[in-house]
């Protein structure tokens, strides 16, 4: 048989006895699970082993509360068309639990007006807090570093300051974002448009940098990997201590190419501090937004980062027509 | 699962076409409206604007008449508005109107065609009433209507009521203490199916505290404060409106760099404020009141009379009927 690389769609997937993980020294919480299956879809794509799945406590309590949230969320969706079935799958992705009107600033409104809305947000921070102690307990208990728990931490961040820091900072929670399919999308350039325009805020610009950088890294990294899989170059940590011919032609051909070249061990922190910091420039340009930047254009026309252009119209055609800045 | 993998892409098709009828098709004309390499760009589909142009034609000319014989108010009885007109200025514009709102049904569509003078059909109140509307804003709305202005066909285009009107919207929830919609979050051609405000269009209704300016107008914040986020999004949703309703991009009057300077704006934008107030003028003087004197069946759900929003008269172009004269044939009519 002709050597075939495993690779997602292939077409040969080799089936034997579950790999229950390493031995670990000293006692978990939980004795891990050793319930595994075979799945050829799942070879498909990646490895055909599922499981041993570990949920334990903090696993536990973390989907109850993210249930309890989706539940809350999709009962106020139907209650929403009127307990219609029909109309709950047609508008599914219009409908969308809605932050308290400004009046109420940070107090607790009636239920049917933003108080499922803090309800909602309580267990689903829950959630996601109770998901990231586990990610980190299970790092630790595999004798792991904790890269993953605060990769995960940096997409926490900019959820916090979105849904909780910032409206605690302005004093409303009525500046949170909806929990809605196309209401989130909405808020998201209502607010761009209320505060003048996000794209000349820098820390956006830097969010939106590190968010296509992670993609090209992405790219760039595994059509490295890929095209030196026949000299062994998928064995990366190990070329990290004992570089190959695959880690050197890889190397040669970015030289080549670009005059650089990452190492098989810092490629793979340029692609985390790339995908961390996507999420937390944007949360620090989010904070910033309402806080101590109110219009992000005029702020960029001040800082001379929003060039005039020649006039196309005769200005004289455009003054504000509102006598007292009415409508 | 042999075919796990032709089926999924078989499915995937099958989910996808469908949704090729939502898309135009391509080549779409594209048309320079600001500075060089800043976006300012009109995108028309050409086959979409062929569809438009044929639906938008002003009806023929019928020719103005001379005044001639004696003033209406004395020839004919119940004449309350119209009264100055000659006799024969007077029946050329009753033919035009006929033509214009009730083609097929002629007059008894508002009369008692037994006694013409008498105001028993409710149609006729209506009537009255609109007449007056028209040249108010014929007469008090030039900033907005100037050279073309507007008659009865602006709106009717031979319909009985005009079809881009709009209501308060009475989709049921179930109330109680669940999550309210906040008169959003459905899928409405009020504001291009987003799930923005879809009472936008209350901004339209009241000439009184229509927050419509959001964004902030120094680049730091002052302790005045600003704008909510919903605030934000009820404008949105009403420039959506607009925008469908003319059937143009943001950048017809705004740059979108900064939505909220008139100095980079296009003059289109000063002539839509003044169409705004227009709006909210006629909705609050003439359509608002008419729900008493309409019957049921021409009221919303919630008993609100039909208001008018920009598509009423644009039906999907920037200027009504590509802005044909609508007045020559009627002057002392429609702008006395």
């Amino acid at each position: 048989m002709m050597i075939e690389y495993q690779n997602i769609f292939t077409r040969v997937q080799v089936h034997g006895n579950p790999d229950l993980g390493v031995p670990l020294p000293g006692k978990t919480m939980f004795s891990r699970g050793t319930k595994t299956r075979l799945s050829y879809l799942a070879g498909k794509l990646g490895d055909a082993q599922i499981g041993p799945f570990y949920l334990g406590f903090l696993g536990l309590a973390s989907i109850m509360t993210g249930l309890a949230a989706f539940v809350m969320i999709g009962l106020n969706y139907w209650a929403q068309v009127n307990w219609s079935p029909m109309q709950f799958v047609k508008q599914l992705f219009w409908l969308s639990v809605d932050p308290p009107a400004p009046e109420y600033g940070l107090s607790f409104p009636p239920l049917a007006e933003g108080g499922w809305f803090l309800i909602i947000g309580t267990f689903l921070s829950a959630s996601v807090l109770l998901w990231w102690a586990r990610m980190y307990i299970r790092a630790r208990a595999l004798g792991m570093g904790t890269h993953v728990p605060w990769a995960f931490a940096a997409a926490l961040w900019l959820f916090f300051v979105l849904g909780f820091i910032r409206p605690l900072i302005m004093g409303s929670w009525s500046e949170a974002v909806p929990y809605g399919i196309f209401s989130h999308l909405d808020w998201t350039a209502a607010f761009s448009i209320r505060y003048g325009n996000l794209f000349y805020n820098p820390f956006h610009m830097l969010s939106i940098a590190f968010l296509y950088g992670s993609a090209l890294l992405f790219a760039m990294h595994g059509a490295t990997i890929l095209a030196v899989s026949r000299y062994g170059g998928d064995r990366e940590i190990e070329q990290i201590v004992d570089r190959g011919t695959a880690s050197e032609r890889a190397a040669l051909f970015w030289r080549w190419t670009m005059g650089f070249n990452a190492t098989m061990e810092s490629i793979h922190r340029w692609a985390w501090w790339f995908a961390v910091l996507c999420p937390l420039t944007g949360g620090i340009g989010i904070l910033l937004t309402g806080t101590v930047v109110d219009n992000w254009y005029l702020w960029g026309v001040k800082h001379g980062i929003a060039p005039m252009y020649p006039d196309y119209y005769d200005p004289a055609m455009l003054s504000d027509p509102a006598p007292t800045g009415g409508n | 699962m042999k075919y796990a993998f032709p089926i999924f892409i078989a499915v995937v098709f099958v989910v996808i076409f469908p949704l090729l009828n939502y898309m135009e098709s391509i080549p779409i004309d594209s048309t320079q409206v600001g500075f060089r390499g800043t976006g300012m760009v009109q995108v028309d589909n050409p086959r979409t604007e062929a569809k438009l142009e044929e639906a938008n034609q002003a009806p023929e000319s019928i020719g103005s008449v001379e005044p001639g014989g004696d003033p209406a108010g004395q020839v004919y009885e119940n004449v309350q508005v119209l009264a100055d007109l000659s006799e024969d200025e007077f029946n050329h514009f009753m033919l035009s109107v006929t033509e214009w709102v009730s083609p097929e049904e002629g007059c008894a569509y508002c009369h008692n065609e037994e006694n013409l003078a008498s105001d028993e059909v409710y149609t006729k109140i209506i009537a009255r009433r609109m007449i007056q509307m028209t040249q108010a804003i014929n007469t008090e709305w030039g900033d907005h209507v100037n050279g073309a202005g507007v008659n009865c066909y602006t709106c009717h285009r031979g319909n009985h009521v005009p079809e881009n009107i709009w209501v308060e919207d009475d989709r049921p929830q179930a109330g109680g203490f669940s999550a309210s919609r906040n008169g959003q979050n459905l899928a409405s051609d009020i504001n291009g199916k987003t799930s923005l405000p879809y009472d936008a269009l209350s901004k339209l209704a009241t000439s009184d505290d229509a927050i419509i300016r959001v964004a902030a107008d120094a680049a730091l914040p002052t302790t005045a404060g600003g704008s909510s986020i919903q605030d934000t999004e009820a404008t949105y949703s009403l420039m959506i409106n607009m925008s469908e309703g003319l059937g143009v991009n943001c950048n017809y009057c705004h740059n979108s760099r900064a939505f909220r300077d008139w100095e980079q704006s296009s003059p289109a934008r000063v002539k839509a404020w003044h169409g705004i107030e227009m709006v909210q003028n006629v909705n609050e003087e003439y359509l608002i009141p008419l729900a008493s004197a309409l019957p049921d069946n021409r009221l919303g759900p919630r008993g609100d009379a039909p208001k008018a929003q920009c598509s009423t008269c644009h039906q999907g172009i920037p200027k009504p009927m590509y802005g044909a004269d609508m007045l020559s044939d009627h002057p002392t009519a429609l702008k006395p």
